[in-house]
């Protein structure tokens, strides 16, 4: 319809595009192209640099003893971080012990039973809204939840913050990966008379783990970081502490307090420490990324 | 069997007959292969029960998303009503800051926060929308997987080492070389008067810009994708350059979605927390300089909640970690509200 008007004008008066038009198009189209190459270059760059200055200081003060001695105290030379290395697993078990089984479940109930439903969307949106809730909110709910009416600090505390942070994430990526499940395979089970509930366990949740295990190996990454919900929670630990109803140390924290302290060996056992938390982390998440490759669901559909 | 074959000779018995030998028959052929998977059924009894216990339990853990965050909010609350009884909503444009008389505002903090982030978001949007272009459009194919993968590695540091890496690498050059570059430069606005120590706001917002950009870049390249290919198509049959094909073919159906984007990166930016503690210097004071240092929301709690003595001072803090919390879920639920509105019924992606 509106193009009636135009082809009528362009047959009565064909006019031929002006050189100086099409060089300023062109320019244009150039210039963008260079900026958009000059802001990737530009984002880039700070990930080199700080991949750079994490393998240049934290190598070199990586040694046996950082992974086998507690914290030395202030003038001390040596001295590594066991206690954090160690209560960092402890927390992060915790916290998928409890927060997986529960994300799953809620990405299960969003896929098979309330798609489409009222209340499959608004749990949908809350748990795309709670992911956005600073950590540091979640520390002082959990503080004042578990902490205040039963002192001290304490692992389990800490476990249940990074427990929640967990929650929406591996919701969000079950329910995306059963959606990707054909329904020919669960009516296939429904058929042979298999009730609702095997059928999901067996059928639906197993041809999605590999999808569902990268979702899992993702939540784990991004809380294995998280420093700001465990300050009030575990709080920290210069000592050897396995007590789940104890203050125990963790590798953000412990690497937080070295940071910004004054002294240089510190300093060292900071770097040391960023580093084997980011090899924690990368390797996790490329393990995800090869999962996420050669997952099953290729094949499903 | 035969026996039945001859009474059905007689013709008045034979429907009957047919009758009950039908069922007979079918029970015959098939025990044999069925009875297995029957009898294991049987002795299941019906699923019923166990279908809705366990919907049920799924349910239950839905509801537990609900459940965390209306405990969150309550909990805040009940934590910092001592607070608002004193001061009431004038807590968030006061300007005090004193734990020694008790006096509490939270003015400073929200301006540091506010400060940060937006400044964070002028650096951090063009440089995404930068890169998510280039991502889409315009990279050669071999290079796109290495460095989306790069990009979205970004995202997985976590928020203490960029501020590990800011203390000690960024708050040098700031206060050795970019800082008087930007004095000498742009002394006039008056922007970056005061003494310049490396640490300050826009030292916070520069670390604030660099761990937002993966999280802005990759939701917009998401929805860039969501755009069909047949509008790039038509905009390059009417001899549009490439520019202004991503101009009017892409940037303007997917605005609302890249709108979102950038306020989901805000809302991640309000409430980032220890990069910015580690080198916003921790001063809580409005000051019209860059360079001076500030204060923000989620610092202030990080740094003096644990220190935090008398239930004043406690509730003072909580309730500035509530006014975070409402603050980010009101930019998260808008910004998630319009990244729906755009992916949501976009056709099957291209990738």
């Amino acid at each position: 319809m509106s193009t009636q008007p135009l082809q009528s004008q362009s047959l009565g008066d064909p006019r031929k595009p002006s050189r100086v038009n099409i060089l300023r198009r062109s320019i244009s189209d150039h210039i963008v192209t260079g900026l958009a190459i000059l802001a990737t270059i530009l984002v880039l760059a700070p990930l080199a640099a700080i991949l750079f200055y994490l393998v240049y200081k934290g190598a070199s003060s990586l040694n046996l003893a950082f992974f086998t001695h507690i914290p030395a105290p202030v003038g001390e030379e040596g001295g590594g971080m066991a206690n954090a290395i160690v209560g960092s697993g402890i927390i992060l078990a915790l916290a998928s012990l409890m927060g997986i089984p529960v994300g799953i479940a809620a990405g299960v109930y969003l896929a098979e039973f309330g798609s489409g439903t009222f209340l499959g969307n608004a749990v949908r949106f809350t748990a795309d809204v709670l992911n956005g809730v600073p950590s540091i909110v979640m520390g002082i709910a959990i503080y004042s939840l578990i902490v205040k009416p039963h002192p001290p600090y304490s692992a389990f505390a800490g476990g249940v913050a990074l427990a929640i942070m967990m929650v929406p994430t591996v919701t969000r990526t079950t329910e995306e990966m059963l959606v990707t499940v054909p329904h020919a395979v669960r009516e296939a089970a429904l058929g042979l008379g298999v009730p609702k509930w095997r059928t999901v366990l067996s059928v639906s949740l197993r041809t999605a783990s590999p999808g569902i295990i990268t979702g899992c190996m993702l939540a784990f990454a991004r809380v294995a970081g998280e420093t700001a919900p465990l300050l009030f929670t575990a709080f920290g630990n210069q000592f050897w502490s396995l007590r789940l109803d104890q203050p125990i140390a963790a590798l953000p924290l412990q690497i937080y307090v070295y940071a910004i302290s004054p002294y240089d060996e510190w300093h060292r056992l900071a770097w040391a420490g960023s580093l084997v938390l980011i090899a924690l982390i990368m390797v996790s998440v490329t393990l995800v990324r090869i999962f996420a490759n050669r997952g099953v669901l290729k094949g499903g559909s | 069997m035969s026996a039945e074959r001859e009474h059905g000779a007689t013709s008045p018995v034979k429907p009957t007959v047919s009758v009950v030998s039908a069922p007979k028959e079918t029970q015959v052929t098939t025990t044999e292969p069925v009875s297995q998977v029957r009898q294991f059924l049987n002795a299941r009894g019906s699923g019923l029960i166990a279908d809705r216990s366990f919907a049920a339990l799924m349910l239950a853990c839905a509801c537990s998303i609900f459940l965390i965050v209306l405990f969150i909010f309550w909990i805040l609350i009940k934590n910092s009503h001592l607070s608002l009884n004193a001061f009431g909503w004038k807590f968030f444009v006061r300007e005090a800051w004193d734990p020694v008389s008790g006096d509490f505002g939270a003015l400073p903090f929200i301006y540091g926060t506010l400060a940060t982030s937006l400044l964070a978001l002028a650096m951090a949007v063009p440089l995404a929308l930068g890169v998510a272009i280039f991502l889409t459009e315009l990279c050669p194919r071999p290079l796109r997987a290495p460095i989306s993968f790069l990009s979205e590695l970004l995202a997985a540091i976590p928020s203490v080492v960029y501020g590990l890496w800011a203390v000690f690498v960024l708050v040098p050059l700031m206060r050795d070389t970019l800082g008087p570059f930007l004095v000498k430069t742009f002394g006039w606005t008056k922007l970056f008067d005061g003494p310049n120590f490396g640490v300050g706001i826009l030292t916070a917002s520069i670390i604030l810009a660099i761990m937002i950009l993966p999280i802005i870049s990759s939701i917009t390249r998401d929805i860039m994708k969501a755009v069909p290919n047949s509008q790039r198509e038509a905009v390059l049959a009417l001899g549009a350059t490439r520019w202004e094909m991503i101009r009017i073919g892409v940037l303007r159906n997917s605005r609302i979605g890249i709108v979102g984007a950038i306020m989901l990166g805000l809302g991640r930016a309000l409430g980032e927390t220890m990069a910015v503690t580690m080198v916003i210097g921790n001063h809580p004071d409005i000051s019209k300089s860059l360079f001076a240092p500030g204060y923000t929301l989620a610092s202030v709690i990080a740094n003096e909640f644990s220190e935090a003595t008398g239930d004043l001072y406690y509730s003072s803090l909580i309730e500035i970690g509530l006014a975070l919390f409402l603050v980010t879920i009101v930019v998260n639920a808008i910004a998630r509200l319009m990244v729906w509105a755009v992916t949501r019924g976009a056709p099957s992606r291209i990738s």
